[in-house]
């Protein structure tokens, strides 16, 4: 079965959600929708400084089956995308919750994540 | 000893050799480029291949015999209304008369040609119901565009700015959320519930003073009727917004039942698919589109009229006696000043709409319903054969439509055998690899549809294929993940393809 590290938030939508420590959010796409995707082919990540709110599409994956939208788990502001993926798309299918995330944000209010899924949960989500 | 003497995937231009030439149709004088200024003409060749006769004549042959086709195989691509293309469509469509007749030829030239139209707009608006039909739309993108473009009239000529969201159930083509955006509308999407339908308490909330019109794919890309469709319709025409019915899959329903009794205000037709004009090479296609009546004023143009006004200074005694029903013309603004406009130069693509005509007027209403009939029928067996062998349909307990879902979850759980595996394996046994990976909601899905043009026996013989596969990956799953074997080319790196694009020929170098 897919890999659901018990450390990080999800979302019903297939996204997990990291706070690290200096208080910014990591986000990336989990290891079940990478397989499910198959191989990526092109990734689009959010520009810093574009502000997000929960659920807004902000980042696009697309794989020769099929092309889909990225949401914010939650709202803040974009500091980073991952540019290395513009070159290596297939970061994220061989490591989605490392060197294959998408993008780091500051969360307006980090106890957003409590709405989010835990591990338990989100594997619960997967079994239908 | 050189036993492969051509190359298998040659290109044309890798045959050329510098003056060569099909002696047998140059011209005996090379024309003059009279009345074009001489910097303006070209002083370089062109870069044609050149090529003897016989070398163009092999080459095509070869590859037409590459050519995987309904004309060769079946071809269950689910979602593409895949069926025969009667010969006689072709014939009849290639008269003198159509071929050479001009497009700016003026109506009085044009009346056996314009008949055709205009009894091709009175069949399709018996077969859905619609108050008029415009075969305008050059495709059914291009259908859908004005479906779209039509609604949005509409709001606008009632002073209705606010009204900037299409609802789509997430079950609908790919192409209607493109379409919306198009026209700068914002797609609200709409669930599909476990048994396949629309999600109506989801509608019902999405719904409001926003909401332009909702577009529906009926029966489903699940290969399911929507049950729902009176609910759906009176939930969206309450909220003040138009329903758009996506006839990609009427073959489903043709003269059974009709869009516009359903309600629905705007409706295209794939004619490509359902009226059996050729397609699968990217066209042409054609989209016409079926309007209720508070649509008409908006129809995008020309539309064929016909007056029984024999006193205008067109009608010319020698075309009454052709026909006795009056005079066809062209409608254009003058006639429908609200129109969305015009979306080609003439009306659609000709030859297309002239096959359409001709298979409807071969089928007849008789055979209408035996299109929507046996359309099903073959669905229906060929789903319940293959859930006999042991597959897993992706909606239990519901009929198909015209086509239905196959799901691969269990198999590749099991053996690592995908959707793609399966489908390159299918070639290997003379058949078109079904529709895979579509609808996303069914993962490792096979969306299949058989049409009405299928024998049992090919049916059959396409059940047997699938098990074989299927048995063929149990006993060694990398002879099927290598599929296929017989083919021009073996499995193509899909990947490799899409993340290092090369569309440009180099040269032999």
């Amino acid at each position: 079965m897919s890999n659901i590290p018990s450390d990080l938030k999800y979302a019903s939508s297939h996204e997990w959600s990291r706070l690290e420590d200096d208080g910014t959010v990591t986000v990336g796409i989990t290891d079940h929708a990478q397989d499910a995707l198959g191989d990526l082919v092109f990734v689009e990540v959010p520009e810093a400084g574009q502000t997000v709110a929960a659920e807004d599409a902000c980042a696009v994956v697309e794989s020769v089956k099929a092309a889909s939208d990225v949401y914010a788990p939650i709202s803040g502001e974009i500091i980073e995308g991952n540019a290395d993926l513009a070159d290596r798309p297939e970061l994220v299918n061989d490591d989605p919750y490392g060197e294959g995330w998408l993008f780091k944000l500051r969360p307006d209010n980090a106890d957003d994540l409590d709405n989010l899924l835990d591990a338990d949960d989100y594997e619960a989500s997967l079994e239908d | 000893m050189n036993l492969k003497p051509e190359k298998p995937n040659q290109l044309i231009f890798e045959h050329s050799r510098a003056g060569r030439r099909a002696y047998a149709q140059a011209p005996l004088q090379a024309p003059e480029a009279s009345g074009i200024p001489a910097e303006l003409r070209r002083s370089s060749p062109v870069g044609l291949p050149e090529a003897s006769e016989m070398d163009v004549v092999r080459h095509y042959t070869r590859l037409s015999q590459k050519n995987f086709s309904i004309d060769t195989h079946f071809y269950p691509l689910g979602s593409c209304t895949m069926k025969y293309n009667p010969r006689a469509c072709n014939t009849l469509a290639m008269l003198p008369g159509f071929l050479g007749r001009h497009p700016l030829a003026p109506e009085t030239h044009s009346q056996g040609f314009m008949a055709c139209m205009f009894e091709l707009q009175e069949i399709l608006k018996e077969v859905t119901g619609m108050a008029g039909v415009s075969l305008t739309p050059m495709a059914g993108a291009q259908g859908e565009f004005a479906g779209v473009a039509m609604i949005q009239a509409y709001h606008a000529a009632r002073g209705d700015t606010q009204r900037t969201e299409i609802l789509v159930p997430d079950a609908a083509h790919g192409t209607n959320p493109a379409t919306a955006t198009q026209c700068g509308c914002k797609t609200v999407e709409i669930p599909t519930n476990d048994q396949g339908d629309v999600d109506v308490e989801a509608l019902r909330q999405a719904v409001g003073p926003q909401t332009a019109g909702i577009m529906l794919t009926n029966p489903s890309t699940l290969g399911v009727f929507e049950r729902q469709i009176g609910e759906i319709q009176k939930i969206v025409h309450e909220a003040g917004g138009l329903s758009y019915y996506d006839g990609a899959n009427l073959n489903a329903i043709l003269g059974k039942v009709r869009p516009g009794d359903m309600g629905f205000d705007v409706i295209h037709m794939n004619l490509h698919k359902t009226f059996s004009t050729p397609h699968g090479g990217g066209g042409p296609g054609s989209g016409a589109v079926g309007v209720s009546k508070r649509l008409l004023p908006f129809m995008p143009i020309p539309v064929v009229g016909l007056t029984d006004d024999r006193g205008g200074a067109e009608a010319t005694s020698h075309i009454s006696h052709l026909t006795s029903h009056g005079i066809y013309r062209w409608l254009d603004e003058q006639d429908l000043p609200q129109t969305i406009g015009r979306l080609s130069a003439f009306a659609g693509n000709a030859g297309v709409l002239l096959r359409a005509y001709i298979y409807a007027r071969l089928l007849g209403r008789e055979g209408m319903h035996r299109v929507a009939e046996f359309a099903t029928l073959n669905a229906n067996y060929l789903m319940v054969e293959l859930q006999k062998r042991g597959f897993d349909v992706a909606y239990k307990g519901r009929r198909a439509s015209h086509e239905f879902i196959i799901t691969l979850k269990r198999q590749k759980q099991a053996l690592e055998l995908t959707a793609t595996d399966v489908a390159k394996r299918l070639l290997d046994y003379g058949f078109h690899a079904p529709t895979i990976y579509f609808p996303l909601l069914v993962p490792e899905c096979l969306l299949i549809e058989p049409t009405e043009t299928e024998s049992r026996e090919t049916l059959d013989a396409f059940v047997d294929a699938m098990v074989t596969i299927w048995d063929e990956a149990k006993a060694d799953i990398e002879q099927v993940k290598a599929a296929p074997y017989t083919m021009p080319v073996r499995r193509l790196d899909d990947v490799r393809a899409a993340r290092e694009l090369d569309l440009r020929w180099q040269g032999n170098e």
